[in-house]
C-alpha cells in the first residue's frame, strides 16, 4: 500500500517540479551571462498560457499529429514512475528496468519525429532526420554506459542498481562521464542542439515541434522538461544514490525529497557551466562527441575487468 | 594508509593516465596536446609516489620528483616555446578520421590486457593491474605517431611512448633502479632539444613542419 | 478419433499439392481460382499452425515413413518441437498471407493470367512444410528444391522486364551454390555416420547417433553454415536478396521475406544443436560475427533506399542478422556448459524468428497495398497517403513500430532478450569473449536505433506529408480480405509483445530437448504479467502494464483537457510564415537519410553529384540542379565480379575444347575408354 502511495508522490513531484528546474537553470544561465531573469515560476506561468489558448492545426495533418502529444506526456510519465527518485519501493519499478527505459524514450522519439514529417513542410523534415540520427549515434554508448553500471551489481533493474550503493571505482567514473554527454544528447542542449533558438537551420527538437500550438505545444513543452528532470534524476540514482529511501522507510521519504532538490540545484549548476563554456557543435562533429561518450563507455567497461 | 585504499586509488590514476593518452589520440589543437602531456606526466608521478610509499622503496619518491619536473614543467615549457618560435598553426590533421582512431585505440587496449593476462596470474605486486594500462599506453603513443602529419605531435607521441614505459617499469617491478632512471630522464631531455634544433632546420628547409614534405627527398626515377 | 499431430501437418501439406490440382481445373475463371485456392491455402495453413502448437505444447515427437523416394531410401517425416516451431511460424504467415492474397491477386485480374501465380503460390508453401517436416538428406534436399524452384516461379511471375528476368537468375544461382553446399556437408555427416560404407547414414536418425570427429565435423558445419547463409540472405551472401524481394508479387515477397529465410535458420539450428551436437565456442564466434555485421550492414544498406520493397529486403538481412546473433551467443553459452544461459539465448533468437516473420510480413503486405493503390514503388513519388489509406497506414505503423523495437510491441521483446544474453557474458570463462561481446552488444543497439531512424523515414515519406508525385492519381483504400490479413498480422504483433511469459511458456520445451535447460521456470518466475528471464532482481519487463499505463496516462490527460475543450482551428501550415510551400519541399528519403550516408558512407561506394543546369537568367538565381547519387554494395566488386570473372575464364579455357571438329570428338572418346580400361585393370 505504502508503495502506491510512494509511486503517486514521485510522479505527482515529477509533474510538479519539472517546470521549476527548467526555470531554475534558465536563472542560474541569465545569472551567469550577466542578465536579468525572468522569476523561476516562469515556465508555470507559459505553460498555463499555452493550455489557455486555442489550437491552430494545419489543414493536412493527420491523427498522429495530434496523438503525439499525449504520447509523448503518457511516456515521459510512465518513465518517470520507473526511476527511483524518492524511495525504492515502487511497485511499477518492476515493469522496467534500463534497457525498457531507454525504449519507451525511443518511442516518444519515434512518435514525435513522424509528427515532425506529418505536416509536410522542409523545417519539420529536417528536425525528424537530423534528431534520429543524433538518437542513433548516441544509442551505442548508452547501451555500453549501461552495460558498465550493470556490471557491478549484476543486474539492469534500477531499484537494484540504487540498492547496491555507489562504489568509488573507476569505471563508474568512466560511465559517469559518458552518461553526461548522452544526458546532453537525449535532452537536446547545448552542445547538441540549442533549446532557446529560433533559427530554424540550427534546430534539432524545435523543427520537429514547430507546427503545435495551444494545449498541444503545454504537452510537448513540459514532457521536454520532464524529460530533463529524468535525465538529471537518473543521473543522480545511478551515480550518486546517496539519500534514496530504502523499501519500507516511509519516514525517510521527506529527507529523500530535500536530498533530491539539493542534488537537481547541483545538476542544474553542472548543466549551466556546460552550456555556457561551449558553443553549440556542427551536426558532423557530433559524431566525434557521441564516439567519444562511447570511448569513455568503453573504457569504462575495460577498466572494470582490467583494472578491478 | 592501507595496502587496499592506495591500491584502488592507483587504480583510478591508471585510468586517469590511459584518458589523458586517449585525448592526446584524438585531439587536434597542438597546445591542448601540449596540456594534456603535462597532465599525463602528473598522473604518473602521483601514480610513482604512491607505490614508492606503499612498497617501501624510496627512491621512487626521487623518481616521481624527477617526472614531476621534467614531464609537467621542463618538457612542455620547450615544446610550447618551441610552437611559438617556429609559429606553428594551432590545428594538427591526422592521417585516419577521429572515430576509427579511437576504435584502433580501444583495440589495443583489449590486445595489451590479452598479453598481459600471463604476467598477471604470476605477479604478486599490487601494481599487477596496471601494467595491462602502461602497454596500452606505450601502443597508443606508436599509434600517435603513426596517425599525425605534423612533426610536434609526433614527439609528442613518443613522450607518450616513454610514458608508458616508465609506468609499465613501475607497474612490473616496482621502478627501475636509480641509475637507469637517471639515465633514461637524460636521454629523453637530450631528445628533446635535438628534436628541437631539427624542427629549427626543417621548418627553415621545407617551410612547414607536414612530415609529408619529406616525401620530396625521394629520387624522382 | 485422434489424429497424431503428424498425420494432422502431412494432411496440410497433401492440401496444398491437392490446391495445385484444382488450378490446374479451374483455370479458365480466374476469380473463382482465386478465391478457392486461397481458401484452400489459408485452411491448410491453419492446420499446419494447429499441429505445430499442438506439438511444441506437449513437446512429443512424431514419425513417419513414406515409401516415395529412390529404392531403398523411402522418405522419413519426422515432427518434433523444433520442427514444430517453424511449422506454427511458416503456418501462421502463409494463413494471414493466403487471406490477404484472395485481395492481392485480383489486382492482376484482367492484366494477365494468375494460373501460375496460384499454382506456384501452393507448390512453395508445401515445399516449406516439408522441409520442416523432413528427417532424412534426402527428402530435405528434395524439399529444399521444390521450394527454392517455386519461389524461382514466382519471382518471376512478370517476366516481361529483364530486370525480373535478371533478379530470379542471380537467386536462382545463389539458391544453387547453397543447395550445393549443404548437399556436400549432408554427405560428409552420412558418410561419417556410416563410416562410408552404405547408404543407411542418410537419415538424420544416423546422424544423431553418430560421433563425429572434429576436423569433419567443423567441415560439415562449415559447408552447411555456409549453405544456409546463402538462402537466410547473410552477409556477403545477401546480394540477392535486394533485387528477389522487390521484384515478386508482395503477397510472395511477405512470403519469401518471412518465412523462407526461417527454413534456413531452422536448418542451421537442425544441424549444429541436433545433429552435431558437441561444438567448440569458435563456432558460436563465426556465427555471431556474421550476425552483427550482417545486422549493421543490414540496416545500413536499407537506410540508402528509395525503394520501398528494397528497403524491407535490406530489414530482412538485418533481422537474419539479430537472429543469428541470438544463436551464436546460445552456440557460444552451450560451448562453455552454461545451458540456462544458452537456453535464454536461443530463446531469444527464436522469438525474434517469429517476431520477424509476422511484422516483416505485415509490412510487406502493407507496401504491396501501397504499390497496389498507387502503382509505385518509388517512395520519393509517393506522400499524404495516410489520408487516403487510413487502414493501411495504421496498420503500417504497427509493423514500422514492431520493427524498430519499440514497447509494447513485440521486436522490443526479442531485442530485450538478445541484450539480457548479451549481458550475461561476464560469466563466461574466456577473457577475450568477456571483453569483446559488450562491443557486440553496442552495435545491437546502433541497429536498433538505425531500424528506427530507417521507418520514421518509410513511413514519414511514403504516409505523412503531401503527396510528392507528379500525377495526380486516385488512391483509394484496399478490399477486405487485405485489411483482414494486414490486421490478424498486427494483432498478432501485439499479442506477442504483450504476452511474452504465454509465448516462452509454450516454447520451452525446445531449449530443453536441444540444450537440456529451461528458460520458464525463472522466466515467469514471479507470474504470467511479468518477463524476468534470469531472476526477478536482475531484469524485469512487463508489456502488458507499459501498454496499459501509456493508455491510462492517455486518457487521463486527455479527459482532463477536454473538460472544457478549447477550439481547434485549421489553418493553413504555418512553416515559420514562409508562404509559397510546394510538395516537392519536403524532405523525401533520399535528403532524410543524408546525415546517416555522410557519416556511415566510407563503407559503401557512394557518388554524389550536384550539377547547375545551364542559366538563362542569372548566375546568382539558379533555376535548375541536377543532382545523381548512387550507391553501390562493396561486396559486388570484391567478391561477385571477381567470381564472375573468373568462371568466365575458367569456362572459356574450357570451351576450347567444343571444336567442332569430328575428329577431337572421336580422340576424346578413345582416350575417355583407354583410360578406363587401365583403371579397372
Amino acid at each position: 500500500m505504502e508503495g502506491f502511495l510512494v509511486q503517486t508522490l514521485q510522479i505527482a513531484v515529477l509533474i510538479g517540479l519539472a517546470p521549476a528546474l527548467v526555470g531554475w537553470v534558465r536563472m542560474l544561465k541569465c545569472w551567469m551571462q550577466g542578465r536579468t531573469s525572468a522569476s523561476l515560476f516562469q515556465p508555470y506561468l507559459d505553460l498555463l498560457k499555452l493550455f489557455s489558448k486555442d489550437i491552430v492545426l494545419a489543414e493536412n495533418a493527420s491523427w498522429i499529429f495530434r496523438f503525439t502529444p499525449y504520447l509523448l506526456f503518457g511516456t515521459t510519465v510512465l518513465a518517470g514512475a520507473v526511476i527511483p527518485m524518492l524511495s525504492t519501493d515502487l511497485p511499477l519499478a518492476a515493469t522496467a528496468d534500463v534497457i525498457v527505459l531507454v525504449g519507451l524514450f525511443a518511442i516518444a522519439r519515434f512518435f514525435t519525429a513522424l509528427a515532425g514529417m506529418d505536416i509536410g513542410t522542409a523545417f519539420g523534415g529536417m528536425g525528424s532526420s537530423r534528431e534520429m540520427t543524433v538518437a542513433s549515434l548516441a544509442e551505442p554508448a548508452m547501451l555500453m554506459a549501461i552495460f558498465t553500471v550493470s556490471l557491478g551489481c549484476k543486474s539492469t533493474s534500477l531499484s537494484r542498481i540504487v540498492e547496491a550503493g555507489a562504489l568509488l571505482k573507476p569505471s563508474l567514473a568512466f560511465a559517469f562521464l559518458a552518461f553526461v554527454l548522452i544526458a546532453l544528447a537525449e535532452t537536446g542542449r547545448i552542445p547538441v542542439d540549442n533549446p532557446s533558438t529560433h533559427l530554424e537551420l540550427t534546430m534539432l527538437h524545435e523543427a520537429m515541434i514547430l507546427e503545435y500550438s495551444g494545449r498541444h505545444l503545454a504537452l510537448v513543452e513540459w514532457a521536454g522538461m520532464m524529460k530533463l528532470f529524468l535525465f538529471m534524476a537518473l543521473l543522480s540514482a545511478l551515480f550518486f544514490p546517496w539519500g534514496i529511501a530504502e523499501t519500507g522507510k516511509l519516514s525517510h521519504i521527506p529527507i529523500a525529497g530535500a536530498v533530491l532538490l539539493l542534488k537537481l540545484a547541483v545538476s542544474g549548476m553542472g548543466l549551466v557551466l556546460i552550456e555556457t563554456g561551449l558553443a553549440k557543435m556542427r551536426l558532423f562533429r557530433l559524431t566525434e562527441f557521441l564516439g567519444s561518450a562511447f570511448l569513455m563507455a568503453t573504457l569504462g567497461m575495460l577498466s572494470f575487468f582490467i583494472l578491478d | 594508509m592501507n595496502i587496499q585504499i592506495a591500491a584502488q586509488i592507483n587504480s583510478f590514476i591508471a585510468a586517469f593516465v590511459l584518458l589523458a593518452a586517449f585525448g592526446m589520440l584524438v585531439q587536434k589543437r597542438i597546445y591542448s596536446l601540449i596540456h594534456l602531456f603535462a597532465w599525463q606526466g602528473l598522473f604518473l608521478s602521483i601514480s610513482t609516489a604512491i607505490v614508492g610509499y606503499v612498497a617501501n622503496k624510496h627512491h621512487l619518491y626521487i623518481s616521481s620528483i624527477l617526472t614531476l619536473s621534467l614531464k609537467v614543467v621542463l618538457l612542455p615549457y620547450i615544446l610550447h616555446v618551441l610552437v611559438v618560435r617556429l609559429k606553428i598553426r594551432k590545428q594538427a590533421e591526422t592521417v585516419l578520421n577521429i572515430p576509427l582512431t579511437m576504435m584502433i585505440g580501444i583495440a589495443l587496449v583489449i590486445f595489451s590486457y590479452h598479453l598481459t593476462a600471463p604476467v598477471r596470474e604470476l605477479s604478486t605486486l599490487i601494481t599487477r593491474s596496471t601494467l595491462a594500462v602502461a602497454l596500452a599506453t606505450v601502443m597508443i603513443g606508436l599509434l600517435m605517431m603513426i596517425t599525425r602529419k605534423h612533426a610536434v605531435t609526433q614527439i609528442i607521441g613518443f613522450l607518450a611512448m616513454e610514458n608508458g614505459l616508465f609506468f609499465a617499469a613501475t607497474s612490473a617491478t616496482y621502478g627501475m633502479p636509480l641509475v637507469v632512471e637517471l639515465g633514461v630522464a637524460l636521454d629523453v631531455l637530450i631528445a628533446a632539444f635535438i628534436f628541437g634544433i631539427f624542427f629549427f632546420h626543417i621548418h627553415s628547409t621545407f617551410d612547414s613542419l607536414d612530415v609529408k614534405q619529406m616525401s620530396r627527398l625521394k629520387e624522382d626515377l | 478419433m485422434a489424429f497424431l499431430p503428424i498425420e494432422i501437418a502431412s494432411a496440410s501439406v497433401l492440401l496444398l499439392l491437392l490446391a495445385t490440382l484444382v488450378s490446374a481445373l479451374l483455370r479458365k475463371n480466374q476469380r473463382l481460382l482465386i478465391n478457392a485456392v486461397f481458401v484452400i491455402a489459408s485452411a491448410a495453413s491453419l492446420t499446419a499452425v494447429a499441429a505445430g502448437i499442438w506439438t511444441v505444447g506437449s513437446g512429443v515427437t512424431g514419425k513417419l515413413t513414406l515409401l516415395i523416394g529412390l529404392p531403398d531410401l523411402p522418405f522419413h517425416l519426422r515432427l518434433d518441437p523444433l520442427a514444430g516451431f517453424f511449422l506454427t511460424v511458416i503456418g501462421l504467415l502463409a494463413f494471414f498471407v493466403s487471406i490477404y492474397s484472395i485481395g492481392y491477386v485480383k489486382g492482376y485480374l484482367g492484366q494477365r493470367s494468375v494460373t501460375r501465380l496460384v499454382v506456384f503460390y501452393c507448390l512453395f508453401l508445401a515445399g516449406m512444410f516439408m522441409v520442416v517436416l523432413a528427417d532424412d538428406a534426402l527428402f530435405f534436399l528434395v524439399a529444399w528444391e521444390a521450394m527454392a524452384a517455386a519461389s524461382y516461379f514466382l519471382v518471376m511471375f512478370e517476366d516481361e522486364h529483364i530486370e525480373n528476368r535478371r533478379a530470379a537468375f542471380l537467386y536462382m544461382v545463389v539458391a544453387h551454390v547453397g543447395a550445393i553446399a549443404i548437399l556436400l556437408s549432408f554427405g560428409v555427416m552420412a558418410g561419417l555416420a556410416t563410416g562410408f560404407e552404405n547408404f543407411n547414414g542418410y537419415t538424420f536418425d544416423a546422424m544423431r547417433q553418430a560421433n563425429f570427429p572434429l576436423e569433419w565435423a567443423t567441415v560439415a558445419f562449415l559447408l552447411a553454415f555456409f549453405g544456409f547463409s546463402a538462402k537466410a540472405g547473410v552477409i556477403p551472401l545477401h546480394v540477392w536478396l535486394p533485387e528477389a524481394h522487390p521484384v515478386a508479387p508482395s503477397n510472395v515477397s511477405a512470403l519469401m521475406s518471412g518465412v523462407m529465410l526461417k527454413t534456413a535458420i531452422y536448418g542451421m539450428v537442425r544441424i549444429t544443436f541436433d545433429l552435431i551436437r558437441v561444438f567448440p565456442w569458435w563456432w558460436g564466434a563465426i556465427v555471431l560475427s556474421l550476425g552483427l555485421i550482417s545486422a549493421v550492414m543490414g540496416v545500413l544498406y536499407a537506410l540508402m533506399q528509395h525503394d520501398l520493397k528494397r528497403l524491407l529486403a535490406y530489414h530482412s538481412v538485418e533481422n537474419i542478422g539479430i537472429i543469428l546473433i541470438g544463436i551464436g551467443l546460445a552456440m557460444i553459452f552451450h560451448s562453455f556448459n552454461l545451458p540456462t544461459m544458452a537456453a535464454l539465448a536461443l530463446i531469444a533468437g527464436l522469438y525474434h524468428t517469429m517476431n520477424h516473420a509476422v511484422f516483416k510480413g505485415l509490412l510487406f503486405m502493407g507496401a504491396g497495398a501501397v504499390l497496389h493503390a498507387t502503382h509505385e514503388r518509388n517512395m520519393e513519388e509517393m506522400g499524404g497517403l495516410i489520408h487516403h489509406m487510413p487502414w493501411t497506414a495504421a496498420l503500417f505503423l504497427v509493423g514500422c513500430i514492431s520493427i524498430s523495437a519499440l514497447p509494447p510491441f513485440n521486436g522490443f521483446v526479442s531485442e530485450w532478450l538478445t541484450f539480457q544474453a548479451f549481458l550475461l557474458s561476464p560469466s563466461l570463462p574466456n577473457q577475450m569473449m568477456k571483453l569483446l561481446m559488450p562491443m557486440g552488444a553496442a552495435l545491437l543497439a546502433l541497429t536498433g536505433a538505425l531500424a528506427a531512424a530507417c521507418f520514421v523515414k518509410a513511413f514519414g515519406v511514403v504516409f505523412l506529408g503531401h503527396w510528392r508525385g507528379h500525377q495526380n492519381t486516385h488512391i483509394h483504400e484496399v478490399d477486405w480480405p487485405m485489411r483482414i490479413g494486414m490486421t490478424m498480422a498486427a494483432v498478432t504483433c501485439l499479442g506477442l509483445g504483450i504476452l511474452p511469459t504465454v509465448f516462452i511458456d509454450w516454447m520451452d520445451v525446445l531449449p530443453e530437448q536441444l540444450l537440456g535447460a529451461k528458460l520458464a521456470p525463472s522466466a515467469t518466475g514471479m507470474g504470467w504479467l511479468w518477463l524476468t528471464p534470469v531472476a526477478p532482481e536482475r531484469a524485469s519487463y512487463s508489456g502488458v502494464v507499459v501498454f496499459l499505463g501509456i493508455l491510462f496516462v492517455y486518457g487521463i490527460v486527455y479527459f482532463v483537457l477536454h473538460v472544457k475543450p478549447g477550439k481547434i482551428r485549421k489553418g493553413a501550415i504555418w512553416d515559420c510564415g514562409f508562404e509559397k510551400l510546394t510538395p516537392r519541399m519536403q524532405y523525401n528519403a533520399t535528403s532524410f537519410s543524408m546525415p546517416i550516408r555522410r557519416i556511415f558512407g566510407f563503407l559503401f561506394s557512394i557518388k554524389e553529384e550536384v550539377k547547375l543546369a545551364p542559366q538563362t537568367a542569372h548566375a546568382a538565381f539558379p533555376q535548375k540542379l541536377h543532382y545523381y547519387l548512387r550507391v553501390r554494395d562493396r561486396f559486388w566488386n570484391w567478391i561477385y565480379k571477381p567470381v564472375a570473372e573468373v568462371s568466365f575464364w575458367i569456362s572459356r579455357k574450357v570451351g576450347r575444347l567444343q571444336q567442332g571438329n569430328i575428329q577431337a570428338y572421336l580422340i576424346y572418346s578413345f582416350v575417355t575408354i583407354v583410360v578406363l580400361l587401365l583403371f579397372t585393370r
